[in-house]
């Protein structure tokens, strides 16, 4: 049952993911990208780990929500777009690389046998206790630092949005920032 | 195991079924009451009080042509309203809908599926489902489409932080995510409700389910007056009614969500079974949605972002730094 549930899964991701890579239509590229996000989060259910599943669909739904919006500022939507290569180096590059990453992906199962995991789940909590039990003990240094990084991204973002955060551009007509930007420079 | 899968089955079609015929009976008591309010009379020429009205919509719905504009992205404009409806309807597979009770000798816990994160996974579907207009949208060559769907990335990213940190509360109080949980915290009767303990929380939770299932005082996705019909510009039939029942059964959902979370569930209300408590909590949100797209104003996607994100996520969060303190006392 779980192997038929992982080859599906598996098989739909890889397909998705490769629409995503190879279309030409902006509308084609992130709505496989998005469906291929939610059916990861299925790949946590098929495990057991329910909570991340979750945060897996609630994570990625808002992420790619954000993508469509540029996408939209940027293409228009319903039309293919004519790529242009001009970076044949980074071509030969990232093919290469990615050879690589596959020859590791394959090799991995074969010297993977003896990895165990440094904590094992704590016993006789459902998932969202045990994440929790793991967060908050052996991993909350990892965490702390995680949130640290989290709020300077959310500062960075802050300070590069706040020019004219006082002003409403949908209240205001054009002439009243215009204006007041004359008093900034003044 | 057999046993399990065939209950499964039956009970995800007889919520298919019920909740769309329902979704049906939706459009009628929308139209009643909101004439009731306006002192207008709503449908009564069909059959007896108009209630004959929705069969003839379902009619006209069902026989209408399904168009598909020239320019549009085919297989993405016809995909779009399948996500809005088929989300709705497996964010309500986590939901407990009434009490279990006993039919021929067997066990029913009308449930589909019993997550222990129940919770966090009907959020996040009902989150998913705003990519049913979202694709819409971009996916007809049409500009008023494509303004609805910006409109739908702006309500989306608006309200869902506010969803997420005014349920947070509650949780850290009952300490599970399962909807079950929640109700058997509330068993002791009335004064044992969540909502006497997060009076803020149950307020924020309406205003950003209001969001979420874009009524009125938020549905800035289809603002007839503003962008025609926004990202539902181009459907007609059977298409345009998957939207509509999607958006009805979130509008359920919600309105069993809250009464789950906040009001004490499927537990009995005195003499009130509890099965018939849930109905009638779910009704009366209904029915308040109904009220307030009566008597409310639309806002602009600016003041919404404005309302969630200065107003409502600050509120949330001190809501949770005091039920925390609270807590830890």
């Amino acid at each position: 049952m779980e192997a038929i549930a992982f080859y599906v899964f598996g098989i739909l991701i890889t397909a998705l993911f490769l629409v995503t890579v190879f279309s030409k239509n902006v509308l084609y590229a992130m709505s496989a990208l998005a469906a291929g996000m939610v059916l990861i989060s299925g790949l946590y259910f098929v495990l057991g780990a329910d909570f991340l599943g979750a945060v897996q669909l609630v994570v990625y739904s808002g992420a790619i929500m954000a993508l469509y919006a540029f996408g939209m500022m940027f293409f228009d939507a319903t039309r293919d777009i004519k790529e242009k290569n001009q970076a044949p180096l980074a071509v030969f590059l990232l093919s290469g690389l990615s050879a690589l990453i596959l020859v590791v992906i394959f090799a991995a199962p074969q010297i993977g046998h003896n990895v165990r995991a440094l904590l094992a789940t704590p016993k006789g909590m459902d998932n969202p206790h045990a994440i929790g039990a793991v967060l908050f003990t052996k991993y909350l240094i990892p965490f702390e630092v995680a949130a640290v990084m989290l709020l300077v991204a959310m500062i960075a973002g802050i300070v590069l949005a706040s020019k004219k955060m006082e002003v409403s551009l949908s209240e205001s007509d054009d002439y009243l920032v215009e204006e007041h930007e004359m008093k900034e420079q003044k | 195991m057999d046993g399990y899968i065939i209950g499964t089955i039956i009970k995800a079609v007889l919520i298919l079924l019920i909740l769309s015929a329902l979704a049906g009976f939706g459009t009628y008591l929308e139209r009643k009451v909101l004439a009731f309010m306006q002192r207008r009379l709503g449908p009564y020429h069909v059959g007896p009080y108009g209630l004959l009205q929705i069969l003839a919509d379902g009619i006209k719905l069902f026989t209408k042509e399904d168009f598909i504009p020239a320019g549009a992205n085919r297989i993405i404009f016809m995909i779009a309203p399948a996500i809005t409806a088929a989300t709705a309807f497996i964010a309500l597979a986590a939901v407990p809908l009434l009490p279990e009770f006993t039919i021929f000798g067997i066990k029913v816990r009308p449930i589909v599926s019993d997550l222990n994160i129940g919770l966090l996974f009907v959020i996040a579907m009902m989150g998913v489902g705003l990519y049913g207009p979202l694709l819409a949208g971009m996916a007809q060559e049409n500009k008023w489409g494509l303004l609805g769907s910006a409109r739908t990335a702006v309500q989306f990213l608006s309200y869902e932080v506010v969803t997420g940190l005014s349920i947070l509360a509650p949780i850290m109080m009952v300490g599970s995510l399962s909807l079950i949980d929640f109700n058997n915290y509330q068993a002791g009767g009335i004064s044992h409700w969540i909502i006497w303990k997060q009076p803020l929380a149950f307020i924020l939770f309406l205003i950003s389910g209001y969001a979420e299932t874009n009524r009125t005082p938020f549905d800035l996705l289809e603002h007839e007056a503003e962008i025609i019909s926004g990202y539902a510009t181009e459907y007609s039939g059977l298409r345009w009614g998957m939207f509509f029942i999607g958006e009805y059964t979130n509008m359920i959902t919600i309105g069993f969500l809250a009464s789950l979370i906040f009001l004490g569930g499927f537990n009995p209300l005195g003499f009130i079974p509890g099965g018939i408590a849930i109905i009638l909590k779910v009704s009366f949100f209904f029915f308040l949605m109904l009220w307030i797209r009566a008597a409310w104003p639309h806002i602009r996607p600016d003041q919404l972002m404005w309302l969630c994100w200065k107003v409502l996520m600050p509120l949330a969060v001190l809501n949770i730094l005091i039920t925390g303190i609270v807590m830890m006392v």
